[in-house]
């Protein structure tokens, strides 16, 4: 195991300065998420347009390094997507924390892959998946519109 | 005391955890084994090995011996005035639920009170709570002060004349606060209240005697007092024993069964229903002899040294916050880091094997009073060293490195 791996500049950054870390005006879809074990929580907020884009989104909560850089760099990637985009992106993310090596998605560029594969390292560390796929999870049931709090120690 | 022998003693110490001398700081959570409990385990099940308690045979007789002998060295170790007020159970939280079940059952009605402190873990409220929705009765709670303490008045303070029951930790897992049990008891009394003690963290690092604290109900967890996971015991006043109703029904617990009625068995048959965790309370013997072997008062010290030592470093390391300052206070500091969450600061320490616990200890009650989602956790046990402990902030001071702090 490989500490640096898991906490890179990246991550380390994005856990200290959280991008897109308040609240939408006027969201149209959001939903909360906790991890009671460690104590984690977020709230995503979605805002889509008429045309099914992700105009804005959002999040608030608070967490370890990994869960507050997964949601910061979730947040950045997703924007501008539309919905079935978006949840491309997701299936492929989670796919990618779970077992696959790399990101297959076309829809990212290689900056915003090369950002979010910075938190393939939680691979090696099996009780911090949780937080690396917490903001996503919940990111899911915004789009659902779930009214059910997500949980990722189901 | 010499601790680099007591060291040997367990094998978890002879292998390197991920190339790295093991620093375990988790032992409020479940503390190492010695070999003779993990020896004791094998040598049951290799030589000895019967169900207790009902067959005739050589063996099932030898196993019944060993076993009750278990009972006989629990009660000399507590001090309790009679071996039958030593009931087994799969853990404290078995224990707690018994008395929470029967109690509940024969003793509490809507309306009244069972009072708790802000510092319980899950266990000693959840089972409550229970009652809540079956007999709708209130659960109060002590507050916490600000060094992290449950004070006798607080608990005066709160009782009423609704109060049925008091149930409190004698150590807190979080902060480390030692509470009054005795006062506390003592005043319960004198207002005819009952008093169960939460014991997993006092059994271990406090000496026991239940005739001085004179408490109803002492919880045991025997995995926290270098003993097997699944075995428990509820200390219990006898008349209490006598007089509150069984808890589980099974073989073992009765003494005749009819079409048309059930009649009990005897003291401590009545709650033990089963085939129980034979292995685990023959081997939690040996638990009892190598605590008795060192003895609890300088097992107490030695945590006490190392305590103080923990508490001095710490504190002088800056951005390291520690959770409350009781005045009587076990071997646990429960801390944060400005800037870098608990469960990050575990997983870099634990890189350098310094095993300790992060998250809310299951007391999140206490930690929604501190406003803190998670603390992480360093907890000692009789084979720490100050060592360790330097190890500990070395470790931290990584931590700070990575995540650029100074």
């Amino acid at each position: 195991m490989n500490l640096k791996e898991l906490y890179q500049e990246i991550i380390l950054e994005h856990g200290k300065n959280p991008r897109n870390l308040r609240k939408t005006d006027n969201f149209t879809r959001d939903a909360k998420g906790n991890n009671p074990l460690c104590g984690d929580n977020v709230h995503i907020y979605l805002k889509l347009n008429d045309n099914n884009k992700v105009e804005d989104i959002s999040f608030e909560g608070n967490g370890c390094a990994i869960t507050m850089a997964s949601a910061s760099i979730m947040t950045d990637v997703v924007r501008g997507k539309e919905e079935k985009e978006v949840k491309e992106i997701v299936t492929d993310f989670l796919d990618m924390i779970k077992e696959k090596d790399e990101l297959s998605t076309q829809l990212l560029n290689e900056d915003e892959k090369t950002k979010l594969m910075c938190l393939s390292g939680v691979k090696q560390y099996p009780m911090r998946v949780k937080c690396a796929t917490l903001s996503w999870h919940t990111l899911t049931s915004a789009m659902n519109n779930s009214q059910d709090i997500t949980s990722t120690e189901d | 005391m010499n601790i680099d022998q007591i060291k040997k003693e367990f094998p978890i110490f002879d292998n390197k955890v991920q190339n790295n001398d093991l620093v375990y700081l988790d032992s409020a959570n479940s503390s190492q084994k010695p070999r003779i409990v993990i020896d004791r385990i094998y040598d049951f099940y290799s030589k000895e090995f019967s169900n207790v308690g009902r067959s005739v045979h050589y063996l099932a007789v030898a196993a019944t011996n060993l076993y009750e002998q278990t009972r006989t060295s629990v009660q000399k170790y507590i001090n309790a005035s009679d071996k039958n007020e030593i009931v087994f159970t799969k853990g404290a939280t078995e224990a707690i639920n018994l008395v929470a079940n029967t109690f509940g059952q024969k003793y509490l009605d809507e309306g009244d009170e069972v009072l708790i402190t802000e510092l319980e873990h899950h266990s000693n409220y959840v089972p409550w709570h229970f009652l809540r929705k079956s007999k709708k009765i209130n659960i109060e709670f002590a507050e916490v002060n600000d060094q992290g303490e449950v004070t006798l008045e607080e608990i005066k303070k709160k009782i009423t004349d609704r109060t049925k029951i008091i149930c409190v930790t004698h150590l807190s897992n979080v902060t480390g606060a030692i509470l009054p049990i005795k006062e506390i008891v003592s005043f319960a009394h004198s207002k005819d209240i009952p008093v169960l003690v939460d014991g997993c963290q006092g059994a271990p690092h406090l000496k026991l005697d239940m005739q001085d604290l004179d408490c109803d109900f002492y919880a045991i967890s025997g995995h926290k007092m270098y003993g097997p996971t699944g075995i428990g015991v509820l200390y219990a006043k006898k008349k209490w024993l006598e007089d509150l109703p069984p808890y589980q029904g099974g073989g073992g617990m009765i003494r005749e069964v009819k079409k048309k009625g059930i009649s009990y068995g005897e003291l401590p048959n009545k709650y033990e229903a089963g085939t129980m965790a034979t292995a685990q309370v023959i081997a939690f013997n040996e638990s009892i002899k190598f605590l008795e072997k060192i003895g609890i008062e300088n097992i107490e010290k030695h945590e006490k040294e190392l305590l103080d030592y923990a508490v001095d470093l710490l504190g002088k390391n800056n951005s390291v916050n520690i959770i409350g300052n009781p005045k009587n206070k076990g071997g646990v500091i429960s801390f944060t880091i400005e800037g870098i969450h608990p469960h990050d600061i575990a997983t870099i320490l634990d890189e350098d094997g310094v095993a300790i616990r992060a998250g809310h200890h299951c007391c999140q009650i206490l930690h929604e009073k501190l406003g803190l989602p998670a603390t992480a956790r360093a907890s000692f046990g009789v084979y720490n060293t100050k060592d360790d402990i330097d190890q500990l902030n070395n470790s931290i001071n990584n931590c700070k490195k990575i995540f650029n702090l100074r």
